[in-house]
């Protein structure tokens, strides 16, 4: 067991550490470093003289070897300093982290909503396959898996408008201070995020459920003489979870994907916004710590689901 | 995602003389429309967008760079979209759009999936420590979402259509990858490779002659889904205005405007580039799910 776990975890740490060396490489390749970008400006059409080039590279260290900026870097990563936004000129960590916060509520209020409404949808269908609850639910998975989230964003919005004359509001509330406010906000933006996520999330659950239909345990159920909600809830719902939660926590990287465009249509200031606004402005420092976040928060996420699954399922540390 | 298991068990196979190419091609074909109804509406839709985008001059009734209607002008009989938020008319630039989609999508795909199995393949079979550095650098790469790879990768390049391209590329290739060299791997297991390497065959002659043609149906479906992936990444970027430039008519790009502070001016803007993608998308994954059902019923349910 403790083995298992252990191996689990040492298989982390060489992963994370190449997702720094991916996300550190691929702002040093680019044509031209920050330094040109900052001093020619956004559309690079201002002049300079060799000399404040010169002194700028030094100012940002950039006249180093590459591998001695990475390691400064990631140095300070590992202290918790992420740099200095070279578009505002100060350090952006604690901001990032404030940022994060947010999207992250709204990613679990996201998957909370996907879950609550896709397990239920999925058992139904698969205790009925074929019928026209089935076809209805996989035509529901279908649309979630299709229709872009932003455009499903940009119709609610649309729907509100007209329907109702509401407007995005544009006051953030904190979720500590006013937290009903705050859950007002993050409401529909969650939902939005969770369609897609309940599309997918229906779809794992139907064919886990009819996989574990199948099991000589639910015959032997039957014959027992149980209840059907009995055999369903006890014997099949409880097997069937598991994978079930485990492809939907591997799910959290792409519903960050969703969470960035969400929080632009109804500007929720989160991590999205901060990226836009850094990538807008060449601001790689910022670009590379929020990526180097995400990364981060989902291996973090694989190996917790990991050492659970070890924890649970007794076949896997044996494999 | 449709399970159709049923269905393959009740082709019947007809004791006809063998056929000419064509006649059994459309054999094959109306099979494929009689047992795959949703593929081939799937099917249908994929053709569309072809004869759409490669028609689009003779289609589309303006320019779809010119301002012929004012700003914000409503659906009226010479606009039949209405027009954005500068007076160009939405129904042609929806029409070229479907060109950017489809250019975007195609060439994601065959660079992107191409790239793959050669580097999948190539992985499997040279093995050891190059084949343990790369899984790590897949794990790696798989930590990110592809829409967040292809964030980072438009921060550094000038956007332009082959840069969203190479864009979406990089934020695929690590699950194909994965894909493709379990693929790879489960087929060297097979007998006739076991054969094949016992009476000596060189490596490149099972890879040609073994490897590569039992991976084509995996290649299609594989293909059939990256492009409405594709599609869906190249929207996303477009409208969060880092993707394809904005004079061209990306349908992502044209949702932008419609979803920011002018929503009371015009609600025709958000419903048709929409609707497009969605289309679209949905044609390109029912065609992907039937012909993963008809090429490899092992896949199934993945």
């Amino acid at each position: 067991m403790s083995q298992y776990l252990i191996r689990r975890f040492l298989l982390f740490i060489p992963t994370m550490l190449l997702a720094t060396i991916l996300v550190f490489g691929l702002f040093s390749i680019v044509p031209g470093d920050a330094a040109v970008f900052l001093l020619t400006g956004e559309d690079a059409s201002g002049t300079v003289t060799t000399e404040d080039f010169e002194r700028l590279r030094e100012d940002l260290g950039l006249n180093r070897p590459i591998y001695v900026q990475y390691a400064d870097w990631l140095w300070g990563v590992v202290r918790g300093d992420l740099g200095i936004s070279l578009y505002y000129g100060q350090p952006f960590g604690l901001e990032l982290v404030e940022r994060f916060a947010r999207t992250f509520e709204l990613a679990v209020l996201a998957i909370v909503m996907a879950f609550v409404t896709a397990v239920p949808l999925g058992i139904l269908s698969a205790m009925k396959q074929d019928s026209g609850m089935d076809y209805a639910s996989r035509v529901i998975a279908l649309l979630g898996i299709a229709m872009p989230t932003f455009w499903i964003g940009v119709l609610v919005i649309y729907a509100l408008v007209y329907g109702t004359g509401w407007l995005p509001p544009l006051e953030y509330a904190h979720l500590w201070e006013d937290p009903i406010q705050n859950l007002k906000l993050m409401v529909l933006p969650a939902a939005v995020i969770g369609f897609h996520d309940m599309a997918f999330t229906a779809r794992v659950t139907r064919s886990a459920m009819l996989e574990v239909m199948r099991e000589d345990y639910m015959r032997t159920a039957r014959s027992k003489g149980l209840r059907e909600w009995v055999v369903v809830g006890r014997h099949a719902l409880k097997n069937a979870l598991l994978p079930v939660v485990t492809v939907s926590g591997y799910q959290f990287g792409r519903l960050l994907g969703g969470v960035i465009i969400v929080e632009q249509i109804f500007v929720v200031p989160g991590v999205g916004n901060f990226l836009i606004d850094a990538i807008n402005h060449r601001d790689f420092p910022v670009i590379q710590g929020v990526i180097l976040m995400t990364a981060a928060v989902v291996l973090l996420l694989n190996l917790l689901i990991d050492m659970l699954y070890g924890i649970l399922d007794p076949r896997i540390r044996y494999s | 995602m449709i399970d159709q298991t049923t269905e393959q068990a009740t082709l019947t196979r007809e004791g006809l003389p063998a056929p000419g190419l064509a006649a059994r091609s459309w054999t094959g074909f109306t099979r494929f429309v009689r047992t795959k109804p949703l593929g081939a509406v799937g099917g249908l839709i994929v053709v569309l967008l072809v004869v759409v985008a490669a028609l689009a001059p003779v289609l589309a009734p303006y320019d779809p760079r010119s301002t012929p209607a004012l700003p914000w002008e409503a659906p009226n009989a010479n606009y039949l979209l209405g027009a954005d938020y500068v007076g160009r008319d939405v129904l042609s630039r929806l029409i070229y759009g479907a060109r950017i989609s489809l250019y975007v999508g195609l060439g994601s795909v065959v660079v992107g999936i191409t790239g793959s199995f050669i580097i999948g393949v190539a992985l499997t079979y040279i093995g050891g420590i190059v084949d343990t550095v790369s899984q790590r650098i897949v794990d790696a790469l798989m930590s990110l979402p592809g829409l967040l790879i292809a964030l980072a990768i438009m921060a550094v390049v000038t956007p332009s259509l082959n840069t969203v391209i190479l864009a979406i590329v990089i934020g695929m290739v690590a699950p194909v990858i994965r894909t493709v060299r379990s693929q790879v791997l489960s087929l060297r297991e097979l007998d006739y490779v076991t054969a094949a390497t016992a009476i000596g065959a060189p490596p490149w002659r099972i890879i040609m002659r073994h490897i590569v043609p039992n991976c084509f149906a995996t290649y299609l479906v594989l293909a059939t889904y990256y492009l409405g992936f594709a599609i869906i990444i190249e929207s996303s970027l477009s409208f969060l205005g880092v993707g394809t430039p904005p004079d061209q008519p990306s349908w992502g790009g044209m949702l932008v405007r419609a979803a920011s502070a002018h929503v009371k001016a015009g609600p025709w803007l958000a419903i048709s580039p929409g609707l497009a993608i969605f289309l679209v998308v949905m044609g390109f994954n029912l065609l992907g799910d039937a012909l993963r059902d008809v090429f490899d019923p092992r896949l199934r349910g993945r």
